[in-house]
């Protein structure tokens, strides 16, 4: 009897990871999804903040993608230890602020973490040879199978026949035969396999799986970091990265401004947390100030956040300040003129 | 009122958080108990479901409210009960 072998699946919600799963089910073995959620993952955030954006459907790709391949789809919290991996990357940053390499070996390891406590046999992502210049390179996949721990119980399907035979083939739980041999940027071979399985729709992630790659949040990330005195951060201050405008007019504080009623309402959450002020005379965002700061700052930011309401061209505009305690007062300022703000205060 | 035999509030975080601490909350639950979950992510409409129809579970109800969203959800309630829950 041969015993049912069991795969558990790397899913991002792109094409890649659901052709990957759906070539091993095919062959037969039981597969389930997992996908790893460091909070920094491309989801629908911005979409449930934006109130323009609440309209359109949003869903998330990873459990879309387990749906449409029928199978089981384990979310794993892995925002604290992810910590280690983003501060102090073994191998270093991609092009923005983004640790692949070491991501990478990360989730493999938490993998097969997952699968010696769940008794599954091996582990298998959607990788192909030459696809991503830091993660994917022929060079570097023994590193990540080494550095994770799961040597050749990790498998590629959609490059398997370039890479050293594995464990799952050499013991024919899977045939080697009818894996893959996909390399290099070109999407049209992944194109094809969809077709052949009849996925008319999937997800295509322009530049990676996460806001790490985005090189306007990495700014605001290194920015942050370079502005306080440790760069260990909270689930807050990473979500608030993905929000509003950000504007540092001086090295001690930034301004976090709402662009829209729906991130005005989603900053309303972090009212304990901030300092924040409103325009009382006139509609304006609410505006939440990150940083120690003086009677002199506090004035600046009032100036400030007068520019982005409805009373920018007012003499004066009344804003409501409240401190931690929620204790309230009211400033009367006189807003900056549009030429005041310095282009170099956008972070 | 349907008895409910744990309550989960998932208010103010954003998916897939809220289907995380679902998910979590399930995986010490028995078959055909109910978990209540409030939140404030429209996102959970679909991303709860739609996790649930995958493992097993039934979506009894979906109450929206003043901003706040409700879920009521019957543990494997779809009767496909996974072998290797965890
Ligand atoms: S894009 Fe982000 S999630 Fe994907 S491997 Fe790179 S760092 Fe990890």
């Amino acid at each position: 009897m041969n015993k049912q072998r069991k795969a558990i699946s790397l899913i991002s919600g792109g094409l890649d990871s659901m052709l990957a799963t759906r070539v091993i089910l095919e062959q037969g073995v039981h597969v389930e999804g997992i996908n790893f959620f460091t909070g920094f993952c491309v989801e629908g955030h911005t979409h449930a903040i934006r109130k323009k954006d609440r309209k359109k459907p949003k869903r998330n790709n990873a459990l879309w993608v387990a749906e449409q391949l029928g199978i089981k789809l384990h979310i794993v919290d892995v925002i604290e230890e992810y910590k280690e991996v983003l501060l102090n990357p073994k191998h270093g940053y991609g092009q923005n602020m983004n640790p692949c390499l070491d991501c990478k070996g990360f989730m493999v390891r938490k993998a097969y973490e997952w699968i010696r406590q769940h008794d599954f046999d091996f582990i298998i992502t959607g990788e192909v040879v030459g696809q991503r210049p830091m993660s994917q390179r022929r060079d570097t996949m023994p590193v990540i199978q080494r550095e994770s721990g799961a040597g050749d119980r990790l498998l590629r399907p959609l490059c398997a026949r370039l890479l050293p035979e594995t464990l799952p083939e050499r013991e024919g739980w899977v045939d080697r035969g009818k894996l893959y041999d996909f390399s290099g940027r070109t999407r049209k071979p992944q194109m094809a396999l969809a077709e052949q399985f009849g996925f008319r729709e999937y997800a295509t992630p322009a530049g990676g799986c996460c806001f790490l790659t985005d090189k306007a949040y990495s700014d605001k990330l290194v920015d942050m970091w370079r502005h306080r005195p440790s760069r260990d951060y909270q689930l807050d201050d990473i979500m608030l990265l993905k929000v509003g405008r950000h504007l540092r007019p001086r090295p001690n504080f930034k301004l976090i401004i709402a662009r829209e009623e729906g991130e005005s309402k989603f900053l309303e959450g972090y009212r304990k947390q901030y300092l924040h002020m409103h325009s009382r005379s006139h509609p304006g965002p609410l505006v939440l100030i990150d940083g120690d700061v003086s009677e002199n700052d506090i004035e600046l930011a009032a100036r400030i956040a007068a520019r982005f309401g409805q009373g920018r061209e007012a003499k004066e505009v009344a804003l409501e300040l409240t401190d931690l305690q929620g204790e309230s007062r009211t400033l009367r300022v006189s807003p900056l003129k549009q030429e005041e703000i310095a282009a170099e205060w956008y972070v | 009122m349907v008895r409910v035999d744990k309550e989960l509030d998932a208010r103010r975080i954003l998916c897939p958080l809220p289907v995380i601490r679902a998910q979590d909350a399930i995986a010490g639950m028995q078959a055909g108990e109910r978990l209540r979950v409030v939140a404030t992510d429209p996102g959970v409409k679909n991303d709860i479901p739609a996790w649930c129809r995958i493992n097993g579970h039934r979506v009894e109800s979906i109450i929206e409210e003043n901003d706040e969203i409700t879920i009521t959800i019957e543990v494997d309630g779809l009767g496909t009960a996974p072998s290797s829950q965890h």
